[in-house]
């Protein structure tokens, strides 16, 4: 592998881990703080592309500028977070915090069976396109290979963003220093008068909304369709386990070796590219069963 | 003196009942499509088609008379849910099935079939190796293969490009993705020993995301790419490599893409190779004129608001094979209602036609069905593809041989096999 062979290769990886670390940090900040494995995470993920979709679609077809898409995600990932997470969390999961972790893994799976089948209902089978904010960026050229901008550029920007605003959310807010209270103990922070139930629900409508979001991030790149949802939570929990439940420092580290380990094998060994992010899952869970940041005492977001 | 009337004419009766009941009150047919899950790209247009032409096939009297109801199981539940509810519909009186869409799902049904003792038409399935590996009594295949397939795309990548050099891979990494390959790349190495296989690319089933295989591609410029992936999969990776410029590097070779014309809309540009998987295209050169034809594919469009795709043509296939079966067994039997054994027997050399050319079952239970293939345009009133630069090739020279295996017969093919091939060209 020569140079310029070797160049591409990583800006394919950090591309790809981009958008991997956007939907898994939703995941991991529920973990950290619910200790809930939120399957219907790949659910909301896939109503967030979905809904993006459809409303870039209507603000095309009403000729306003296509501009607006970029605003769209935004509007997509709040809804999802507010109109979907938080019902979720209000009305059931609040219910079975204290119930068999399995009780809890069986329940977020069935949330996620019932969404597959609303997004059925109403989007129908048939692959759904719609890539406005990606064409409006345009490509650039990078040794005689075309990339998107949006996905060359943008989303990474859009991924440190993201963990640079939840490292200062969560450690100079308010808000973010509750979250921390009640995720280092949930009956003191209630004992100094936190209110755990509205500490949840915050973070499972951001957790939800972050969700949606690498949803919405994702939909200009790919065809959406029945089945995106599954796909994405797979990868989602190999990112999540490898980082070490609740690490979001983990969770962009971990993306970024298994974007990069993909992406090197499908210029090296293009038969290994499907294994490459369990491999890497397997080697780091068999040294540090831990995760790669997770302590096996304590754990901390 | 009542009762004694009533029950002499109930004896009358009885004969004529007795002779009555060997005409069903309905032919029951069960359907298994994929409703849930990727590939209801294909079974839900499929679900529709049969509705709209069994609700036809009634109208004008049934088959035989006796009129056709349909019964349909979800392929996308899982093979065990399938065999179960399989057998369960065969068990309650099922006549004939039609199953199915998935090739691993055609190898499990069809030694099912054979032990239940039911008639079974693969509609939809294409792995070659069914009829290859065992024969079977009540299993019948409507269509064509995957060898005639991809054999139909090597021979059209001949005659219209002839020039090549270089070809790279992009396929599904599951039996189809690496099966197909296997044929093409078997059959390019006896015709075109000179090409180099620059690239071999298998993602995943359902991969989201192909930027890496195109940014490999965009360095290794390869004069040909081929995939045959379909559904969403297809979608993506020519979208994103359309939107990388890499449709204007390579030529495209999409075996399936037909099914994808429609959704992909200004994606595919011209130039790009597009397959049809038997002679399928909603605007069909030699029968796009027919009143029957023109007549379904309006009812289609209305109740779907989208063009007929292959699935509806071998979904038409699949009927008529039955339908002709039947008309064939009752006439060789004076119109009498036949028995199973005679409709199965009927079945051997059989001809019948859906929507696209006559289809023939040889007597290996493989259907013979044409193939046609053609080049993509965005010229006309419509906001997608086209195809122009038709050929409709003669399946029976595509398709091996009764009695050899596929990979080892298309390996004999020798360079200029392309040029002696039966083939009808349409510009448009």
């Amino acid at each position: 592998m020569n140079l310029t062979l070797f160049l591409l290769a990583l800006f394919d990886g950090i591309a790809y881990a981009a958008l991997v670390f956007i939907v898994a940090v939703g995941l991991t900040l529920i973990f950290g703080v619910m200790r809930i494995l939120n399957v219907a995470h790949g659910s909301l993920y896939a109503m967030g592309a979905y809904l993006t979709a459809s409303l870039t679609t209507f603000i095309i077809s009403a000729g306003l500028p296509p501009i607006f898409a970029f605003p769209t995600m935004l509007v997509s990932a709040v809804l999802i977070g507010a109109l979907l997470g938080g019902p979720l969390e209000w009305l059931l999961l609040r219910r079975i915090y204290h119930k068999p972790e399995v009780l809890q893994l069986l329940v977020t799976f069935a949330i996620f069976m019932i969404l597959e089948d609303v997004q059925r209902l109403i989007w129908g089978t048939q692959p759904i396109f719609q890539s406005a904010a990606l064409q409006l960026m345009g490509t650039v050229r990078v040794f005689s290979v075309n990339y998107t901008v949006y996905q060359l550029i943008l989303l990474p920007i859009v991924a440190v963003a993201l963990l640079v605003g939840l490292r200062y959310f969560l450690r100079r807010t308010v808000a973010g220093k509750l979250i921390l209270a009640t995720t280092e103990d949930r009956e003191a922070a209630q004992a100094i008068g936190i209110d755990a139930d509205k500490v949840f629900l915050l973070t499972f409508i951001v957790g939800a909304g972050l969700a949606g979001l690498g949803g919405a991030l994702a939909s200009p790149t790919t065809s959406i369709l029945p089945g995106i949802g599954a796909d994405m939570i797979v990868l989602s929990f190999a990112v999540v386990a490898t980082a070490g439940l609740g690490q979001i420092e983990g969770a962009a580290l971990t993306a970024l070796l298994i974007g990069l380990g993909r992406s090197f094998a499908v210029y090296v060994w293009p038969e290994t590219q499907v294994l490459v992010p369990y491999v890497i899952m397997v080697a780091v869970l068999l040294v540090r069963p831990e995760g790669l940041f997770g302590s096996p005492s304590a754990r901390k977001i | 003196m009542k009762k004694l009337l009533m029950a002499t004419a109930a004896c009358v009766a009885m004969p004529l009942a007795a002779f009555a009941q060997d005409k069903p009150d309905a032919l029951k047919v069960g359907v298994t499509a994929f409703l849930t899950g990727p590939a209801s790209v294909f079974g839900v247009p499929a679900k529709d088609a049969a509705e709209i032409m069994v609700e036809d096939i009634n109208a004008n009297g049934g088959i035989q008379g006796v009129p056709v109801e349909l019964t349909f199981i979800d392929e996308g539940a899982g093979t065990e849910t399938l065999t179960t509810e399989y057998r369960r519909l065969v068990e309650n009186g099922a006549d004939a099935m039609l199953a199915s869409i998935s090739s691993g799902n055609c190898k499990t049904i069809a030694p099912l079939a054979e032990d239940l003792q039911v008639l079974n038409i693969m509609w939809d399935c294409s792995t070659q190796k069914i009829f290859e590996e065992d024969s079977y009594k009540y299993v019948f295949r409507s269509q064509a293969n995957a060898t005639t397939e991809m054999l139909a795309a090597v021979a059209y990548l001949l005659k219209v490009k002839p020039d090549f050099k270089t070809i790279a891979v992009v396929n599904q990494d599951y039996a189809w993705g690496r099966d197909s390959w296997d044929i093409f790349r078997t059959a390019l190495g006896a015709l075109r020993p000179d090409v180099e296989v620059v690239g071999e690319f298998f993602p995943k089933f359902g991969s989201p995301d192909y930027s890496t295989e195109i940014s490999r591609l965009q360095a290794l410029q390869p004069d040909i790419i081929l995939s045959t992936s379909w559904g969403g999969d297809l979608d993506t990776f020519v979208q994103q490599a359309n939107q990388r410029g890499l449709t204007n590097v390579s030529t495209f070779v999409l075996p399936l893409a037909e099914s994808s014309l429609e959704r992909l809309g200004s994606s595919l540009p011209a130039g790009h190779i597009v397959g049809a998987r038997g002679d399928h295209y909603w605007n069909h050169p030699e029968r796009r004129d027919d009143e029957d034809f023109k007549a379904f594919m309006a009812k289609f469009e209305e109740k779907t608001g989208a063009k007929a795709i292959y699935p509806v043509f071998h979904m038409s296939q699949g009927l008529a094979a039955l339908q002709a079966a039947y008309d064939k067994a009752a006439e060789a039997k004076g119109g009498e209602w036949p028995n199973e054994d005679e409709v199965i027997a009927a079945f051997e050399g059989l001809e019948f036609q859906g929507l696209g050319r006559p289809v023939t079952i040889r007597e290996d239970h493989q259907g013979i069905e044409a193939q046609m293939m053609g080049t993509s345009v965005q010229a006309g009133d419509l906001p997608f593809a086209t195809l122009e630069n038709m050929m409709i090739f003669d399946g029976g020279e595509l398709t091996t041989p009764v009695g050899e295996e596929s990979v080892a017969w298309v390996g004999t093919l020798q360079p200029g096999w392309a040029d002696g091939l039966t083939v009808d060209s349409y510009e448009n």
